[in-house]
């Protein structure tokens, strides 16, 4: 992501932003970009105003089109009652929208997101979605990380997978689902001791797909209620049993046979 | 991609002003935050040195006056240190502010890390913080050269060249050390340089005693030491007695200082804020 900001120089291979060398044209590019970076680096002794002045003016904005802007952005994250107050007493959810506030104040093409909701409470992060579907749809381009699915799954039109810096997988959400998950899951935990005997008997059922992890058995299927009768046909009693939808989630464990640890 | 683009291609690329106009960018934002923070620099900025006066100047100058003052070119001792002390707080000015808010740039404020990400480059960053530091030695020298001249400790009218050798000063500490800060990992290193570094220097570089009561062997370390160019410099101006050759190389050693440390400072913050 630094790379991209272009604050961070590639050690190897070619980047093209905006038509752009991030090495020769870095400076440029940035002026056209926005970041919202995983730690706020908003300076806390000044005003919600005052962060976003400092920032308009490192852009060569004029007073006036930053108050002006300020003013149309603040209302945007809904921070206008805010606008006088200091930022250290703000909460986080706040800082986080100040932060995208700040970001967009000189008219980015591109928005480049490290983990925005990362911290926040889950309220905190609807909003936060909100806003960026709404930014998304007039027009602006989001490059956006996070290792929450749900996020991914509401937010993202083309999703890339990434495994020790290597492209897994690319799709839309839709198609990374179909290609690498079955539709259903049926979500097993046995007794200790007893997840042995169950997974020599679960084999026998042939799931189209099975995971085991430290705590479940995931079993994959097209149809997750007909699996679970075939299930207890089979003389099976799981302490807990789960039919759901396919995730990203899935999906990522698939491709990297591990799950998401934070 | 599904996302509807702005326009087809992307818009050219803006082109952007000189480093000059850039850092002046840096230099407006450490005035909006200094806004806030005035208040609490006034005491040490102003008191400060005031009090070393009053101590050094009025009350040890009293004990020193009885026994003569050949040694001190024959003014009163007041008049000899005052010029010491601007130098001093210049120095002093110079390496505070050129320390603790560069390693707050990063590690505190993060105001360092904010505008790495706008359009501002590592040392454009550098620069119009420089300019702030050096605002600041000029505010506190100012302060200090009318508090001077309101005492009648001003011997001559080259004095009028006092507060540009007293920015001088501190510039020629400032470049460097923030040059250096900016490296630093934790903020101990700074504690050491002001504990071993700026306190022996201030006592030892021809601010409190000339440098002739030094055993000779001592005064070599003395004269390369950059504090006692500027406070030669400045005391040369204040009393009139100076000759322009040995002004001239106080002033050049201090601009070659300034100078080296410019040209480090460019490449240790591109080293720190673009890697």
């Amino acid at each position: 992501m630094r790379m991209l900001g272009c604050v961070s120089p590639p050690t190897s291979g070619e980047l093209t932003i905006l038509d752009g060398e991030p090495v020769r044209d870095g400076a440029a590019i940035r002026a056209r970009l926005g970041v919202v970076p995983q730690e706020d680096t908003l300076d806390n002794e000044l005003t919600v105003r005052e962060n976003l002045l400092v920032y308009g003016r490192y852009f060569g904005l004029s007073r006036k089109l930053i108050t002006e802007r300020t003013d149309q952005l603040l209302d945007f994250v809904q921070l206008t009652e805010r606008a006088g107050d200091q930022v250290d007493p703000l909460s986080g959810g706040m800082k986080r929208r100040l932060t995208i506030a700040r970001s967009l104040i000189n008219d980015p093409d591109i928005l480049i997101l490290d983990e925005p909701t990362t911290g926040l409470d889950p309220q905190a992060r609807h909003v936060v979605w909100d806003r960026l579907f709404s930014l998304k749809q007039r027009g602006v381009t989001l490059i956006l990380t996070t290792h929450y699915m749900d996020e991914a799954e509401q937010l993202c039109d083309r999703l890339v997978v990434m495994d020790h810096g290597i492209i897994a997988a690319e799709g839309t959400p839709r198609e990374l689902i179909a290609r690498y998950s079955t539709a259903e899951v049926v979500e097993l935990r046995f007794a200790p001791g007893q997840q042995e005997d169950a997974l020599e008997k679960v084999k026998d059922l042939s799931p189209e797909r099975m995971e085991v992890t430290a705590d479940r058995m995931l079993l994959y299927a097209s149809d997750g209620d007909d699996f679970l009768n075939r299930v207890h046909e089979a003389g099976l009693r799981p302490v807990t049993e789960l039919v759901r939808r396919s995730t990203l989630e899935d999906v990522f464990l698939h491709l990297t046979g591990r799950t998401l640890v934070d | 991609m599904a996302v509807a683009a702005r326009s087809a291609a992307p818009p050219a690329l803006p082109a952007l002003p000189g480093s000059a106009a850039l850092s002046v960018r840096a230099f407006r934002c450490w005035l909006v935050m200094y806004r806030r923070t005035w208040r609490s620099s006034v005491w040490s900025s102003v008191f400060g040195p005031l009090f070393y006066l009053g101590a050094m100047g009025y009350g040890l100058g009293s004990l020193v006056d009885r026994n003569g003052t050949a040694a001190l070119g024959g003014v009163p001792y007041v008049v000899f240190v005052a010029p010491a002390v601007l130098g001093v707080q210049a120095m002093n000015s110079g390496l505070n502010n050129a320390m603790f808010p560069v390693f707050g740039g990063i590690h505190w404020n993060k105001i360092y890390i904010a505008a790495r990400a706008t359009v501002l480059r590592p040392a454009d960053i550098y620069r119009g913080h420089l300019l702030f530091i050096t605002m600041r030695i000029a505010m506190n020298s100012a302060c200090f050269v009318v508090v001077m001249a309101a005492f009648g400790l001003i011997r001559s009218w080259w004095a009028v060249l006092l507060l540009p050798a007293a920015v001088l000063l501190g510039v020629a500490f400032s470049t460097p050390v923030a040059a250096w800060a900016v490296t630093l990992q934790t903020q101990t290193p700074m504690n050491y340089v002001i504990r071993f570094g700026a306190v022996p220097l201030m006592l030892f570089s021809g601010t409190f005693f000339p440098i002739s009561q030094l055993p000779a062997w001592l005064r070599p370390l003395a004269y390369a030491t950059p504090l006692w160019h500027g406070v030669a410099l400045c005391r040369g101006l204040s009393l009139g007695n100076t000759d322009l050759g040995a002004a001239a190389i106080h002033v050049a050693y201090l601009t070659a200082m300034a100078a080296v440390g410019l040209w480090l400072g460019a490449r240790t913050y591109r080293g720190r804020l673009y890697v």
